[in-house]
């Protein structure tokens, strides 16, 4: 068990820099989310932390000791890959011991470890399976055996659920989650998912471009955007962002209610013309354009449907919708949280 | 609303799109295959059939019946014996000299470097070169007066001049040479082989393996190798077959001397069917590589389908 510390990372590909200086502390026991879209750098960083890339330039700390020049196997992290990437000619004992079996761990030890995974994970009736006899959930559970079975100092996690059906997942990350805090173990996960970095982490990094572009708790990331692209990233359906006066103000859906909704606060008003309505059971998404800005511009607002009946916002017809003030975001010209004016 | 259709409609003729069926168009290219195989290699094996039970022979150009006893004959010839013993060797040491080299070329080639596509180009130039072009060139490096190797070694200082090893003329040293020519020939292959098999291991499990701790030995004859068994017994068994009837490296450079020393089956078969006219054992020796290689496909297919990953 160890802190994770990186100052400054930055990894290039000939020219092209995946990793553009990320600098993080990952305290002891942290479960560290690092968000972000889809070739953002998140799991090239993820890989220079494990060891399997090394950096161009910037330092990187394991429990205190710069592990720059350390293989893998010297870092002490262990690594679940997307595909999980089990062994298909062992059976799951074995791949389980393998890395008891690098170390030279003596036999007797490794039955010891052997079977505390498995029965840390529930798996012990499925030892003598090979993978392929194997379902989704139970890959994944072997490949978390795997990596646990060395007791290592951190736990890196590359997007585990992506191979798994929605169902599973959800529970998968119930169960993640629920065992990282059992063992107390740090842990960086990568995701794409902005609900699995809000459902699991302590704190989300948000990264584009090869950089953080926010780190925070959930809480924080959520109502504390730092500029347009974590704002717009995380929330779903997006935040609502309207140019103005050269910066931008933004309201998330939820907050965009019919005015007559509004109890006794101070709020914007916004005349609001609907075009189309969606019925998701739970909640109804109204889309349309918001009177004196953009008209391509779409804005939607997320209705509790007990709360506001059908008839009441019928597409085609101006609307007065509010947002409370403090539920009310302004952006500058660059995109970055600026406070009113 | 009006009917639809007036009158009866037309049936489409059933062959104006015969070729969009699957079976039909399937058949077709299927049947020239076949009929090559029928023609080129059917028929000339019932023709062995058919001579290897008799007593034909061109001096005796009749057909007598006289069941197996061609086999017999064969089998108690020591000469024999040692021919089946000479392609067994002969199989087994090229086979394994040819996986050597092709995976210690395939581990190289993996990487990128400047040349390497010349090189991948190149590397072919063995399997793809006519065998007795090749076969020629070897002879003259084997040669007991002009060898390049021994030239070699001599300016090397290992060996002087009086005891340079005579390669064809030695019995052993000529199977080591016909053994070293067909390894080189099968090489290539090999390499494809093995490519083929290594770029198909998923990364993510010899990053795995990288994660577990293990080094560059352990990942690739631990977790790569057991991996690539299935394509590379595939190979294998295509390499068995091929080297095990082939008669042109020995028929053109050692002819099967020295005194029968790299005497081979197909090699014996010819020279006794063909270059002696003895039809019937030449027929009866041909025909002998079958049910061993055979057993040989069979057990390396099975294996295959228990390892299946």
């Amino acid at each position: 068990m160890a802190a994770v510390l990186t100052r400054d990372i930055v990894k290039k590909f000939g020219e092209v820099p995946a990793v553009n200086g990320i600098s993080l502390n990952i305290p002891d026991g942290e479960f560290m989310v690092l968000l972000g879209p889809s070739g953002c750098g998140k799991t090239t960083y993820l890989r220079i932390i494990c060891g399997l890339e090394q950096q161009t330039s910037g330092d990187l700390l394991i429990g205190g000791n710069i592990v720059n020049e350390l293989p893998p196997r010297a870092r002490g992290v262990a690594m679940m890959f997307q595909s999980y990437g089990l062994y298909p000619h062992y059976t799951v004992r074995n791949n389980i011991a393998f890395p008891l079996k690098t170390q030279r761990v003596p036999r007797v030890e490794i039955d010891k470890k052997v079977e505390w995974a498995s029965q840390l994970l529930g798996i012990k009736r499925l030892l003598d399976r090979k993978p392929r006899e194997l379902s989704g959930g139970e890959r994944q559970r072997v490949a978390l055996a795997r990596a646990l079975v060395r007791e290592p100092t951190a736990l890196l996690l590359d997007e585990p659920l992506s191979n798994l059906d929605a169902k599973l997942r959800a529970s998968a990350r119930l169960e993640i989650k629920a065992f990282q805090q059992r063992v107390g173990l740090t842990t960086i996960y990568v995701t794409h998912d902005q609900v699995e970095a809000m459902g699991m982490g302590d704190r989300i990094a948000v990264i584009d471009g090869g950089r953080v572009r926010q780190v925070g708790t959930p809480t924080e990331i959520y109502d504390d955007p730092a500029d347009r692209f974590v704002a717009t990233f995380v929330g779903t359906p997006p935040m609502n962002i309207l140019d103005q006066n050269g910066g931008a103000v933004g309201f998330r859906p939820e907050n965009f209610l019919p005015k007559d909704m509004m109890e006794d606060q101070s709020f914007a008003e916004f005349n609001f013309r609907v075009d189309r309505s969606e019925y998701l059971g739970s909640e109804r998404i109204v889309y349309g354009v918001v009177e004196g800005f953009d008209p391509k511009q779409i804005v939607t607002a997320k209705l509790p449907p007990a709360h506001v009946d059908e008839a009441s916002i019928r597409p085609g017809e101006w609307h007065p919708f509010a947002v409370r003030n403090a539920a009310l975001r302004y952006f500058d010209a660059d995109g970055n949280r600026a406070s009113r004016h | 609303m009006v009917a639809i259709a007036d009158s009866v409609p037309k049936p489409i003729s059933r062959f104006r799109f015969i070729l969009d069926r699957r079976d039909v168009l399937g058949a077709l290219f299927v049947a020239p295959a076949i009929l090559y195989v029928l023609l080129l290699v059917g028929v000339p094996f019932l023709m062995a059939i058919y001579y290897s039970l008799s007593a034909y022979t061109i001096y005796n150009p009749e057909w007598t019946f006289v069941g197996l006893s061609n086999f017999v004959d064969i089998l108690e010839n020591p000469v024999f014996k040692t021919t089946l013993y000479n392609t067994f060797i002969f199989t087994f040491g090229s086979q394994m000299l040819g996986l050597v080299l092709g995976k210690f070329g395939a581990l190289l080639l993996l990487r990128p470097f400047p040349g390497r596509k010349i090189v991948r180009a190149l590397i072919i130039l063995p399997w793809a070169v006519p065998v007795a072009l090749a076969t020629v060139a070897w002879q003259w490096m084997f040669d007991s007066l002009y060898s390049v190797i021994n030239w070699t070694l001599i300016a090397a200082g290992l060996i002087d001049r009086a005891n340079a090893p005579n390669w064809l003329g030695n019995p052993d040293l000529a199977m080591l040479s016909i053994i070293v020519v067909n390894g080189w020939r099968f090489f290539p292959f090999a390499i494809v082989i093995f490519l083929a098999g290594i770029t198909a291991v998923p990364q993510d499990v010899i990053d795995a393996a990288t994660v577990d701790g293990a080094g560059f030995w352990r990942r690739n004859y631990q977790i790569i190798l057991p991996m690539i068994l299935p394509i590379m017994t595939i190979g294998l068994v295509f390499g068995i077959v091929f080297t095990f009837t082939d008669l042109s490296i020995v028929f053109l450079m050692t002819n099967g001397g020295p005194v029968g020393a790299t005497s081979v089956l197909g090699f014996a078969g010819f020279q006794t069917g063909i270059v002696s006219g003895d039809v019937s054992h030449g027929a009866a020796i041909s025909l002998f590589m079958l049910p061993v290689l055979l057993v040989i496909v069979v057990v390396m297919l099975r294996f295959i389908r228990r390892r299946e990953i």
